[in-house]
């Protein structure tokens, strides 16, 4: 027996006390190790304070009485709504930035093939390269000098530097699948670039466009130094930066308010990632098989 | 390409002066990389090179800096607290990529069997990747709470302590926590791709290993590891750059303290700069990251070659 497991096609045959041993219990344990923090955050987000600091009377893996007070709390007595509405402002707009210049990018450098088109496909990606922990400086002075200090626009055009050079990555890979006899016969029958890319290629490779705008959306979602440094009034924060920084007064941690930013801010990426999942699984491995 | 190229060229003749133009491939294509380009070169392009200007200047917010050459790469090389930063930064990515390789490359494997409902694992695997990174902080800062903190609380249950452990208190306990934390954040990243390369295994070289009489270790050594290693180079140069410029975790549990232990270059250089209003010595410490990253994707780079060479130069 011992030669044959781990092959896919015979593993049926291994008795399920030792596929257990194997397979599912180590599985399920980095599962709960994984899934841990959720738990938790959601926990603490409806445990009235009472019980949330009392380990002696009160199981802390369990809630007693759930309460929504740190939700109302959140949402009412703290400026929440506006980090929400900003943090979508932000991300919808910088990923449709992104998405219209990285198609068109991808396109040029895949399709049209211009004169050295390898070498600025080449510099896009190294572009992805270059972590943002190195340009908040620098990039703080120029968003400064053009009097876009906070303000959602800061954020808006610059995100993309981060944005760009990932869907353009990635569209390049899905629109190399489309074959060119399409365009050509296109091309022939007087169709311009134009026409081709909005009615052949760009249609055809919606899934590629649809994963490269959740990656897109999460990744801004996701951003943190540039919001930090660039935005510094409350009203015009965004989620992850107004929870750091305004949810904590002096030593005084409003945890249950934390938890529910937390878990409250987590969960629109969270939906349009179930839906998109397929999406966003073969997106990622595909980008990194290349 | 060249069968693309004709056609248009017989079409064009008629045209003017201007649409001849946008029938060009190459002028068509600059124009196509006109968004991308503009905003790369402005908002990445140039900042990079501002930020290595700004790093020799002894720039403060709201002023205008000298140039003073290498100054700030002197006194931070007398700085403890920079080199500090610098060994806390190497710790850090040390384990945390060796431990996120281990872990991500048994998940892979374990993933990679049959299962029931794969699809839902898969995409339960991923979730502390896609969630917010400061939001999952936020939520270990609140397990690693001095007081209140569960796995203290599970443990004195347990019989196995007695009294509440001071995760983000004491210098190593605050190390060891912000690198568990980034583990468990990059885990589902190196897991996912390396399952994605696990894929493209064919079946029939285990097959034909297992008529040879091979053992599960031999396959795993002779054929999943070097068959797996082209993709293992890339997540692992990924996932060093983003643990070894991180800013967000430590920011979010420690903002570096106790005393400085749990400093990266990065919370450093935001702190300098920002904080301390010192943009240039900021700008300085960032710089300082830039050789190390270069290294990282070098050595990726070279053990790529390497490995395509042994290989027979494939690809």
């Amino acid at each position: 027996m011992t030669t044959i497991d781990q092959t896919e096609g015979m593993s049926y045959l291994e008795s399920f006390p030792r596929k257990f041993l194997r397979v599912y219990l180590p599985l399920g344990l980095i599962m709960v190790f994984l899934l841990f923090p959720f738990y938790w955050m959601a926990v603490t987000t409806f445990k009235p304070d009472a019980e949330m600091y009392d380990y002696e009377k009160y199981n802390p893996f369990l809630i007693a009485h759930p309460t929504l007070e740190h939700i109302k709390k959140l949402f009412f007595d703290t400026d929440y709504p506006l980090w929400m509405w900003n943090t979508v402002i932000v991300s919808v707009s910088s990923t449709f930035i992104s998405l219209f210049a990285s198609v068109c990018a991808a396109y040029a450098i895949e399709r049209l093939r211009y004169k050295g088109s390898r070498y600025v496909g080449l510099a896009i990606f190294l572009g992805y390269l270059v972590p943002p922990s190195i340009l908040f400086i620098p990039l703080a002075a120029i968003v400064f000098q053009l009097g876009l200090f906070d303000g959602n626009l800061a954020l808006i055009l610059t995100y993309p530097t981060f944005l760009i050079p990932f869907c353009t990555w990635l569209l390049m890979g899905y629109f190399r699948t489309i074959p060119y006899e399409l365009e050509e016969c296109a091309l022939i029958d007087g169709a311009t670039r134009l026409q081709i890319l909005t009615k052949i290629t760009l249609p055809l490779s919606l899934p590629g466009v649809i994963s490269a705008g959740i990656f897109a959306f999460t990744l801004s979602w996701n951003e943190f130094i540039y919001a930090l440094t660039f935005i510094s009034s409350s009203e015009n924060k965004t989620i992850p930066v107004g929870a750091i920084t305004e949810l904590v007064n002096g030593d005084v941690y409003h945890w249950g308010a934390l938890m529910a930013a937390a878990l409250t801010g987590s969960v629109p990426v969270v939906i349009l990632y179930s839906f998109f999942v397929e999406y966003y699984v073969s997106a990622m491995t595909g980008a990194v098989k290349e | 390409m060249a069968v693309i190229a004709e056609p248009v060229a017989a079409h064009v003749k008629r045209s003017s002066l201007w649409s001849r133009a946008f029938e060009s491939r190459n002028f068509l294509g600059a124009m196509f990389m006109v968004p991308a380009i503009a905003i790369l070169v402005l908002f990445l392009a140039y900042p990079l090179a501002l930020g290595f200007w700004l790093g020799m200047t002894d720039t403060k917010i709201g002023g205008v800096g000298r140039f003073i050459g290498f100054r700030n790469f002197v006194s931070l090389s007398k700085d403890s607290v920079f080199w500090l930063s610098v060994f806390n930064t190497i710790f850090y990515t040390v384990f945390a990529s060796i431990v996120k390789f281990a872990i991500g490359l048994y998940l892979a494997l374990l993933l990679n069997e049959r299962l029931p409902f794969k699809s839902m694992v898969r995409a339960i695997v991923l979730l502390p990747f896609v969630v917010p990174t400061v939001l999952s902080a936020i939520a270990f800062w609140w397990i690693y709470d001095s007081q209140f903190s569960i796995i203290s609380w599970v443990l004195i249950k347990a019989g196995l302590l007695t009294h509440y452990i001071d995760f983000l208190g004491d210098p190593w306990n605050a190390r060891w926590s912000v690198v568990i934390a980034n583990i468990w954040r990059g885990v589902p990243f190196v897991a996912i791709t390396l399952l994605a390369g696990l894929q493209t295994i064919s079946p029939s070289l285990y097959e034909a290993a297992n008529l040879d009489g091979a053992t599960n270790l031999q396959r795993f050594r002779h054929i999943t590891l070097p068959m797996l290693s082209p993709i293992i180079a890339v997540v692992m140069t990924f996932s060093v750059l983003m643990t070894f410029t991180d800013f967000q975790l430590i920011y979010t549990i420690t903002r570096g303290g106790p005393i400085n232990a749990t400093h990266l270059m990065a919370t450093l250089s935001f702190q300098r700069a920002i904080t301390g209003g010192n943009l240039g010595e900021g700008a300085a410490i960032s710089n300082a990251m830039i050789p190390f990253l270069v290294a990282a994707i070098l050595l990726s780079f070279f053990g790529l070659q390497r490995s395509r060479w042994q290989q027979g130069g494939r690809d």
